[in-house]
């Protein structure tokens, strides 16, 4: 019975005179005045079967909270960019709307879920290839078996092989929920959805209930494909996860490296340069917003080297008023770079205020790419990228430059190298520059994923000493490979342990490793290590 | 409040024998401060012990300056008992110790009729044997995990059974969640919040399998692979969603890694108990649009009340961007009270007043009546709301009535049968109904 009756329901619904079609869109449109969210809901479903000539205007407005309803009548509105009303029910201008009398009208998640699905049956015909992709990739969210003829009519006409297969994976996923279907055709189903493989079909699949056997069976053992595959996957990922960490670790810890492995001088204010550098990217963003929106998603390259110059210059200045008395005496060292970092915090909680500073994510950091069962999330990938392309730089710094060639000799026999003629004390200050300056560039990268508060320092400065002696100190190669081993570690350690637990189990076998082997993973060797 | 303010000069007469009565009945260190305090002509003086520095700043600042803005209307109405009120400040600056030490301070050297504060539970803890020891009283307006019921302690912060319980319902009921992460911070409240919920899950059929429990250390901020295993984890073909008791900036991290794992509201609602709107200032709400958070108040609340308080507080703080939230909304309610309070009894002196404090009712901003229960707890509404692009909340359900607080919770094997009736005769703060004695952690008993 059921079999004939849905084909019999969607003729009928073709079938429908005009007439009945506009008295349904109007009742939608009275539906979305509603204050019920339950309402509201029904209207949009409405909306979007109802053929109105307007629905997706509408229905696109209410998404981007931009449909109002005039208290008194219950008409609604939709508001454009420049301020005015346009007539929802028309699409024309409306002219003297006081925007006092309208009110907005209001979207929960059950609302939203349900405008993400109408949108997307009413999008599939859509010129544009990417909408007509992201349309079918709604209505498989919502496997909404209403959606089944729209999505069939659209395969008809595809032609793009990528937005097709999105739009056969839909079909099937609403197949599936779908009263009528055949067992054949729910077969076919299953296997297009473990074809897909993902996280989504896995929970499609897992969902479906009330199937005959034999598609249930299929069903169970497609369910069970997927969970395989994506154990796989989940290595990989904890190895992406991992690299993301390391990463983070190599940047911060890549300035101490410099002042702490090469120079010796036990700086407890490493993490406030980072702290620093985060401020730098704020104030950068602060100014693009003002003088040249347009320019915003190029903001952190514009702060990666106004960064690297505000810290470099505070990390010279800090070595020539203070570091430079207590070469030699370690404690003092200590407890001075201490006390500097908590003035450095006061300083930036008296100029920036307590709260934390939003720093904006650009439009290209955002979001996620999928690669075969991987999600690499954007923000993670470029910092994983620009953490390499600092250490390479730093490296090619070392090694190629002058400057680089003088901070070695001094680092290794400062006598002899005095005694050629090099400006210790000068060297010394640009040294000092040089790794609090890229102190600062990681404070970039570390704004776009911690939150930017005179505390952010503390939170790293710690694990930043860990990496540098566990690399081995002074071997900034040590220090990259240290990062990299205590990130995928930690990842790998963190679904089993848990994350407290995994970071104490981390710090255990780091104090055990130290006790084997105490100058870390690659330590000097030679003379210059005996100094 | 305003209304009984021409009778102040009789009342404050009979209420100071009464005062001296009380006193007269006492002995020792108490005595002679509630003397002191009671029958001074002077201002009375209320303590303000919030942090103005360290880590908690941020949330506690805006609570010394919403009782500083409270205090100062009060006596633009005449003050109480026909005496003006004097704010105390002090800076615990986030350390516990510290908050004992203040508390002890605005007790017995200032002589403090009332005290206002705390935030953190660990705080709350510290100062409870202070304010014991000295009989004062303590009004704490921040929404905790329960287990507790002191004599002198007014807790005007909800519950769990009024903000975590009625937050599951709505999930339960109303989204049809059947799996649920439950994720929080690794210190008392998350721990002791999600031990109440999950005995109340599994009391609902909730198999133990459809419970997920995360903890994170403060601060926490690569969420990784925690999100990416809620999303296997909400991958079962049942609804899922997080009810999240991770506190303070770690949030920001965690949504903004919900985001970009393509996680929706819409698939996975993330219901939060320590995200309001100060928390939501300044920060780019739009990757958390959608998600939920459970409060007694919200300052998108349309009513003329909660409008005048609004518009008072921008006056006050001169920036009219300044929001408002919910423990704002307890110290308007926790302060009016013990103004009632304090009216009612007549004198300052905290047994008087902390006896008349019970079945005081005053006005809240939420569109209703806040009352003192005997337990020292409030009726409060609770609130859903989902976070919108603004950064405000949008209220998508609320319960039909006042809830009453259950400061012990029915559903910890412990604390079953506990209940706190701080009125004569039983006056206990855990009162067990099944072997009829009064147990230890009750507070104390006079």
């Amino acid at each position: 019975m059921k079999r004939i009756a849905w084909p019999l329901l969607v003729t009928l619904l073709c079938l429908l005179p005009p007439a009945g079609r506009a008295q349904s869109a109007d009742e939608a449109l009275a539906a979305l005045s509603s204050p019920s969210f339950e309402t509201i809901r029904q209207g949009v479903s409405m909306l979007a079967q109802s053929g109105h000539p307007q629905a997706t205007a509408i229905l696109a407005a209410l998404q981007s909270s931009r449909l109002f309803a005039r208290s008194s009548d219950k008409a609604l509105f939709i508001k454009t960019d420049s301020g005015a009303f346009n007539d929802a029910a028309t699409g024309k201008l409306a002219p003297d709307i006081m925007a006092s009398g309208l009110k907005q009208v209001r979207l929960n998640n059950a609302v939203r879920a349900e405008l993400d699905a109408a949108l997307g049956s009413l999008r599939l015909f859509s010129p544009d290839a990417g909408t007509r992709r992201d349309a079918a990739e709604a209505v498989f969210h919502s496997h909404d078996p209403a959606a089944l003829p729209a999505v069939e009519r659209a395969l008809t006409h595809e032609s793009d092989p990528a937005v097709k297969l999105r739009m056969e994976q839909a079909s099937a996923a609403a197949l599936l929920f779908a009263d009528g279907s055949s067992e054949p055709d729910r077969l076919i189903a299953v296997a297009v959805l473990r074809q897909r493989g993902d996280i989504d079909s896995r929970s499609l699949l897992a969902s479906l209930s009330g199937q005959p056997p034999a598609v249930a069976a299929a069903a169970t053992a497609a369910v069970n494909a997927i969970d395989w595959d994506l154990q796989l996957w989940s290595i990989a990922q904890s190895v992406y996860y991992g690299l993301s960490l390391g990463s983070v670790l190599l940047l911060a810890a890549a300035g101490l490296a410099i002042t702490f492995g090469v120079m010796g001088v036990i700086n407890m204010a490493h993490g406030e340069m980072v702290m620093i550098g985060a401020y730098v990217t704020f104030v950068v963003q602060q100014v693009i917003r003002d003088i040249a929106p347009g320019l915003f998603g190029a903001s952190l390259l514009v702060a990666v080297p106004l960064a690297f110059m505000v810290a470099g210059l505070i990390g010279i200045a800090i070595e020539r008023t203070l570091i430079r008395w207590l070469y030699g005496r370690p404690l003092e060292t200590l407890l001075a770079t201490w006390g500097l970092s908590l003035i450095l915090q006061q300083a930036v909680r008296s100029l920036f205020g307590p709260n934390n500073r939003d720093v904006s994510t650009p439009g290209w950091m955002s979001g996620a790419m999928q690669l075969g069962g991987l999600t690499l999330t954007y923000n993670r990938l470029y910092i994983i990228i620009f953490a390499f392309l600092v250490l390479a730089a730093l490296m090619a710094a070392l090694r190629f430059t002058s400057l680089g060639l003088a901070m070695r000799a001094v680092t290794q026999n400062r006598q002899m190298a005095a005694a050629m003629g090099i400006r210790t004390p000068w060297i010394d200050a640009l040294t000092f520059g040089l790794g609090s300056g890229v102190a600062g560039i990681a404070g970039v990268a570390l704004s776009q994923i911690d939150n930017v508060s005179p505390n952010l320092g503390q939170g790293y400065i710690i694990d930043s000493f860990m990496v540098v002696v566990f690399g081995g100190v002074g071997n900034l190669w040590g220090t990259a490979m240290g990062a990299l081993t205590l990130g995928i570690v930690n990842k790998f350690l963190e679904p089993v342990a848990g994350a407290v637990l995994g970071k104490i189990v981390v710090l255990v076998m780091l104090i055990l490793f130290i006790q084997r082997r105490p100058r870390g993973m690659f330590p000097l060797k030679g003379r210059a290590a005996e100094a | 409040m305003a209304s009984s303010t021409p009778m102040l000069t009789r009342r404050e007469f009979g209420g100071l024998a009464a005062g001296a009565a009380t006193v007269a009945a006492m002995g020792g260190v108490n005595a002679a401060f509630s003397s002191a305090a009671a029958q001074g002509t002077g201002p009375i003086k209320v303590g303000i012990l919030h942090s103005l520095s360290g880590t908690m700043a941020i949330s506690e600042t805006t609570l010394k300056d919403v009782m500083l803005m409270l205090i100062e209307q009060q006596n633009a109405k005449g003050g109480v008992l026909g005496r003006k009120l004097e704010a105390v400040v002090v800076d615990p600056a986030s350390n516990w110790p510290l908050f004992a030490e203040k508390a002890r301070g605005l007790l017995s050297v200032d002589k403090c009729a009332a005290v206002f504060g705390c935030w953190t539970s660990v705080s709350r803890k510290s100062v409870l044997p202070v304010f014991e020891e000295l009989n004062g009283i303590l009004f704490y307006p921040v929404q905790y995990e329960g287990q507790e019921c002191s004599r002198n302690v007014f807790y005007t912060g909800a519950a769990p059974n009024q903000q975590a319980i009625p937050a599951v319902d709505y999930l339960m009921n109303d989204v049809k969640t059947k799996r649920w992460v439950l994720a929080g911070t690794d210190y008392v409240y998350p721990r002791t919040t999600n031990q109440i919920l999950e005995a109340y899950l599994r009391l609902k059929g909730v198999p133990a399998d459809d419970i997920m429990i995360n903890y994170t250390p403060f601060g926490h901020s690569d969420w990784q692979n925690i999100v990416a295993s809620i999303k296997k984890f909400g991958s079962a073909g049942k609804k899922t969603a997080v009810v999240s008791t991770i506190n303070g900036d770690a949030n920001v991290p965690f949504y903004k890694e919900l985001g970009n794992q393509g996680i929706k509201a819409t698939d996975i609602p993330v219901v939060a108990f320590s995200v309001g709107e100060e928390e939501l200032a300044g920060i780019d709400t739009k990757p958390l649009v959608g998600h939920l958070a459970a409060w007694n108040y919200f300052e998108s609340v349309d009513n003329a009340d909660n409008k005048a308080f609004i518009d008072a507080w921008h006056k006050f703080i001169k920036n009219p961007k300044r929001t408002t939230n919910d423990p704002m909304e307890a110290h308007f309610i926790g302060f009016n009270m013990w103004v009632e309070g304090v009216q009612k009894a007549g004198t300052t002196a905290p047994d008087a007043v902390i006896d008349a404090l019970i079945g005081v009712s005053v006005p809240n901003l939420s569109g209703g009546y806040s009352t003192m229960m005997p337990n020292h707890h409030i009726t409060k509404p609770v609130l859903i709301g989902e976070v919108q692009a603004d950064g405000q909340f949008n209220t998508v359900w609320q319960t039909p009535g006042l809830v009453v607080a259950q400061e012990w919770s029915p559903y910890v094997e412990d604390t079953r049968d506990l209940i706190g009736d701080w009125r004569a005769p039983l006056s206990c703060g855990a009162f067990n109904v099944k072997t009829g004695k009064c147990g230890a952690g009750g507070g104390k008993k006079v």
